[in-house]
Parts: structure tokens; C-alpha cells; sequence
């Protein structure tokens, strides 16, 4: 089984991309051979409010039995525990929040608030480092990318915090895991959509100094083709085991589905 | 057969004390992939003598003979592109002469000197004598002047290529960083100017914009320092096109842009 765990419906503010439908994500998960994607609202993030677009997302997700709804939560809009209670009453497992691009400082006072409230109702937070290249983004489009420094505050703030991170770079995620202890790192997961194969290996070192425990199979589509983190693990010398830890069992963990 | 027209060897000079491990690392990614040819160029000590954009004479030639050495020692899977820093007009047609009598079959130009610079004329002249095609490294829409090197846009490229017609220059990595558009908006109206589609950017659209811009005839597979985004790049391309249309970016392109019997049957 493959599980996709970022990929997005909905047009991006700064360039043309196709297939941002659902089927045309159905279409690519069928090209991919991936079973199932962890889903977010992508115009949403250049919202002011991107909570109004939870709704549509959760309706969406409930006609499409692949999909899984990630809902955005903005902390520094008034009322958003309602919204994040809203969303978890409705069998929501997985909510989101993209600091840098609400304007809110990522490890400050609103996503901290946030990261103990998705602990209290034991479901992870994900958050993206980034969704494009920094040299090629909109001049418009400023907003900074998610730090390290932010991955860590944020799990320290509560021993139920769990993170999910995508878009992250292999010097990232070795400075947050290593600049973390071992149960601090043992509650944040990483997707591989960033992580770069041969001849650097980064995701082969990875691996090999953290673990396949902490990876998921995550693409970022449709802004970036799906092919890559599968042509990135058929050119590593897997298990079954760990190539499934990556592709879907970790992932099930994550939302309590094994 | 699939022919790599962005790829890049380490060597025991360079800062990397891992360079043989990323050479290797290569190498078996390539049998993986399929990769039939790989041409590869080398810029100086990669920095650790003289910056990687700005090679002295002493490195550039250190790195020719090197690039010489790997494509001797893997003659059915390696060619190189001859290296040179501009700024050296003299050293860099030496370079040239002493590149084609070692077997090299094309011109690497990296960030030593803007890319519509007349220093650059001599070269391409010499290109067009030896029937060498020209891999210029591009900044997609460079917007300002980087540390470290004097990168170019498609637009400077694009100058240069007007001003030899009969040498065919590949703008290199449209995936590598930048604004793809913008290069893809520049390159459609210059007939010379081929599109090596490597770099880390596996961006959704990329690829249909590539062939709309250039069509499949001027489009040229590649990796550079990320094989597993060619190697994905690769296989969208293989859902989107028929064999024969994706033969041309497999390996057809750069079958006639390269001099001769570059790549022989194996």
C-alpha cells in the first residue's frame, strides 16, 4: 500500500498548475500507484481566513474514500479552538498550519498554543517548510520559509505534540533531530519529497543515521510530480519492510490506523 | 538508449573527502536508471583551489585531464565536455584543441563570464569548428547578481546564441533553480538553443511547458546532481509521449548535436 501524505486540491496563487482537480489527483495516484493521499485545500494557504476553505475540503474527502482531509488551522484568528473542535468532532485526524504564510511568527505564541492543542486532542500537526524552490517563487510571494528552530520549539512545548513536516531538506531534518532528544525526535515524521537520491545519497544517509521509523512517502502534488519520491526509494537498496514503513505503515501509525 | 547530458565527476583535488563514494553512487544509479551515456564536465577543484565558477587556468586544465582519465576509464559510458574560464581566452582555446584531441565531444561554459560577453565569441568559434555543442549553466531568470559566480539567463544565452547560429548551446538544467517561464518564454523563438531538462525542480506542468515552448525536438535528457528527479522526469515523460516522440529526449536529440560517433553501439 502507498500512501501519499502531501498532496493538495485546489489552484496555486502564483503559476498555472495542472491537475489540481480531484480526479485529475485521482488520475495521478492511479499513474503512481499510490492508494491514498493525505490532502489540504492549496488556495487556502494565501487565504486570509484558510479555515473557510475546511469545509469544502471535508466534503470533498468525504465523497473520495483515498482522500484524507488535512484542514488548515490558523491560530491567530479569533475562535479557531472552535474550528480546530469542529474539525476533530468531524473525525478529522490530521490538521495543518503554515505560519509564514498566515503572517504568524512560527514558534510564537498563537502555533504554540495550537501545537498543545492538537496534543490535547492527540492528533498530529503538519506543517511545510516550504513549496517551492526559493530561487524560482513570485516576487509577490515572500513568505519565509518554515525554520528548523520552529520544529523544535514547537515539540518541546508538550510531550503529546506530534509533528508531521514535508518539504524538509536533509540538513534540516538532521539539525532538528539531532538538536532533539530521542523521544522529542521520536514525535515528529518527516516526508521525503525534498530529500535528494543519488549521487548526494542524502536519503540513503538519512535512513541509515535516523531510521526509516520517521519517513513517510510524501510527493507535494500536484506542484511537483509524484514519480519523484518513488523513483527516489526504487533507487535505494530497501527491505519490503522498511520500503513499507515508508510507504504506508508509518503513516497508518501516525493517524492510529494499524 | 538513454544519453545524460548533465553530469558531473568529483575528483581526489576537490574539497569532498567522499568524492569517490558520490562517483560510485553515480555510477550504480546510472545501471539502475539505464543510462547509456552519461557526458560529464568537471569545474576545476570544485572550489578548493579556485572558486568552482571562477577556475584558474592551473585548475581548469587539472580537471580537463582528470574528466580525460574518467571517460578513459569508462569508454562505454562516459564522455566529457572540455572546461574553460573565459577570462584565459588564450588557456581556454588551448584547452579547447587539447580537448578535442583527447576525445572530448562538447563545450562547458559555467559562470566565469556573463553569456552574451564577446569574450565568449572566440570560443563558440572554436565550438563551430570542432562541431562541439555548448552547455552554458543558467540561472533561470537571474533577477541579480549571485556571491560566487557570474551567472547568466536564458536572455544573455540567448544573445550569444543569435550571434552563432551554427553552434547548438544547451541551456542547462531548466529544473535547476529559477524561473523556468522565464527561460521557456526566451528560448522558443531561438532555433539553436536546446533545453537539458535536469536539476533538483520536478515541478508540476514543467515538462508541458517544455514542450510547448521547444516541442520534444529541442529538449534533451539530463540529472545533474539529482538522478532520482531525472529519473521521475523520465517516467511522467514516458505517460505523456509515444516511444518515438520520447526517443527524442531519450537519446535522439543528442545523437546529432554531439560531433560523430560520440557515442558508438555498444
Amino acid at each position: 500500500m502507498r500512501i501519499d501524505v502531501n498532496a493538495s486540491l485546489g489552484s496555486y496563487p502564483w503559476r498555472r498548475v495542472p491537475g489540481t482537480s480531484r480526479s485529475a489527483l485521482r488520475a495521478a495516484m492511479d499513474r503512481t500507484g499510490i492508494d491514498a493521499a493525505w490532502v489540504f485545500h492549496l488556495p487556502g494557504l494565501a487565504w486570509r481566513d484558510p479555515m473557510e476553505g475546511n469545509p469544502w475540503l471535508v466534503d470533498v474527502c468525504s465523497h473520495e474514500p483515498r482522500f484524507t482531509p488535512v484542514p488548515a488551522i490558523h491560530p491567530g484568528l479569533p475562535d479557531w479552538e472552535r474550528e480546530l473542535e469542529g474539525m476533530h468532532r468531524a473525525g478529522v485526524k490530521i490538521v495543518r498550519a503554515d505560519p509564514t504564510w498566515y503572517g504568524l511568527a512560527p514558534a510564537g505564541a498563537e502555533m504554540r498554543l495550537l501545537a498543545r492543542a492538537t496534543a490535547c486532542l492527540g492528533i498530529p500537526l503538519m506543517m511545510a517548510v516550504r513549496f517551492e524552490d526559493g530561487r524560482q517563487r513570485h516576487p509577490l510571494d515572500r513568505a519565509e520559509e518554515l525554520p528548523a528552530a520552529a520544529v523544535r520549539t514547537l515539540v518541546r512545548e508538550d510531550p503529546a505534540v506530534r509533528l508531521v513536516i514535508t518539504h524538509a531538506d536533509r540538513g534540516f531534518i538532521d539539525e532538528v533531530h539531532f538538536g532533539s532528544t530521542p523521544a522529542e525526535a521520536e514525535r515528529i515524521w518527516w516526508d521525503i519529497s525534498w530529500v535528494w537520491g543519488p549521487p548526494e545519497d542524502h536519503l540513503a544517509t538519512l535512513l541509515e543515521t535516523i531510521g526509516p521509523g520517521r519517513f513517510l512517502l510524501g510527493s507535494g502534488q500536484p506542484l511537483r510530480l509524484p514519480e519523484t519520491p518513488l523513483a527516489r526509494l526504487d533507487l535505494l537498496d530497501l527491505s519490503a519492510d522498511d520500503r513499507a514503513s515508508i510507504e504506508s505503515a508509518n503513516a497508518l501509525a501516525i493517524l492510529g490506523q494499524v | 538508449m538513454l544519453i545524460d547530458v548533465h553530469v558531473h565527476f568529483l575528483h581526489a583535488a576537490s574539497p569532498r573527502s567522499d568524492w569517490q563514494a558520490r562517483n560510485e553512487s553515480r555510477m550504480r544509479a546510472a545501471g539502475r536508471i539505464g543510462i547509456t551515456w552519461q557526458v560529464s564536465s568537471i569545474l576545476g577543484t570544485w572550489g578548493d583551489r579556485s572558486p568552482i565558477y571562477f577556475p584558474s587556468p592551473a585548475d581548469v586544465t587539472l580537471a580537463n585531464e582528470i574528466q580525460r582519465q574518467i571517460v578513459a576509464r569508462y569508454p562505454w559510458q562516459v564522455r566529457g565536455y572540455v572546461v574553460v574560464n573565459p577570462n584565459f581566452t588564450e588557456h581556454a582555446l588551448l584547452e579547447l584543441e587539447r580537448g578535442k584531441s583527447g576525445g572530448m565531444i562538447g563545450l562547458k561554459l559555467a559562470a566565469s563570464r556573463r553569456a552574451d560577453d564577446p569574450l565568449l565569441d572566440p570560443l563558440c568559434e572554436a565550438a563551430a569548428r570542432n562541431g562541439f555543442p555548448v552547455l552554458q549553466h543558467i540561472w533561470q531568470h537571474r533577477r541579480r547578481d549571485f556571491p560566487g559566480q557570474e551567472a547568466s539567463d536564458a536572455v544573455e544565452l540567448c544573445r550569444l546564441a543569435r550571434r552563432h547560429p551554427s553552434v547548438v548551446f544547451i541551456l542547462a538544467h531548466i529544473g535547476g533553480g529559477g524561473d523556468w517561464l522565464h527561460s521557456l518564454r526566451e528560448v522558443r523563438r531561438v532555433p539553436n538553443v536546446y533545453v537539458d531538462l535536469s536539476g533538483s525542480g520536478v515541478d508540476g506542468g514543467m515538462l508541458e511547458q517544455c514542450l510547448d515552448a521547444v516541442g520534444a525536438g529541442r529538449l534533451l535528457w539530463g540529472t545533474d546532481l539529482t538522478m532520482d528527479t531525472g529519473l521521475a522526469k523520465l517516467r511522467y515523460l514516458e505517460r505523456l509521449l509515444g516511444d518515438e516522440t520520447l526517443d527524442l529526449i531519450r537519446y535522439r536529440n543528442a545523437l546529432s548535436i554531439f560531433p560523430p560517433a560520440s557515442f558508438p553501439e555498444q
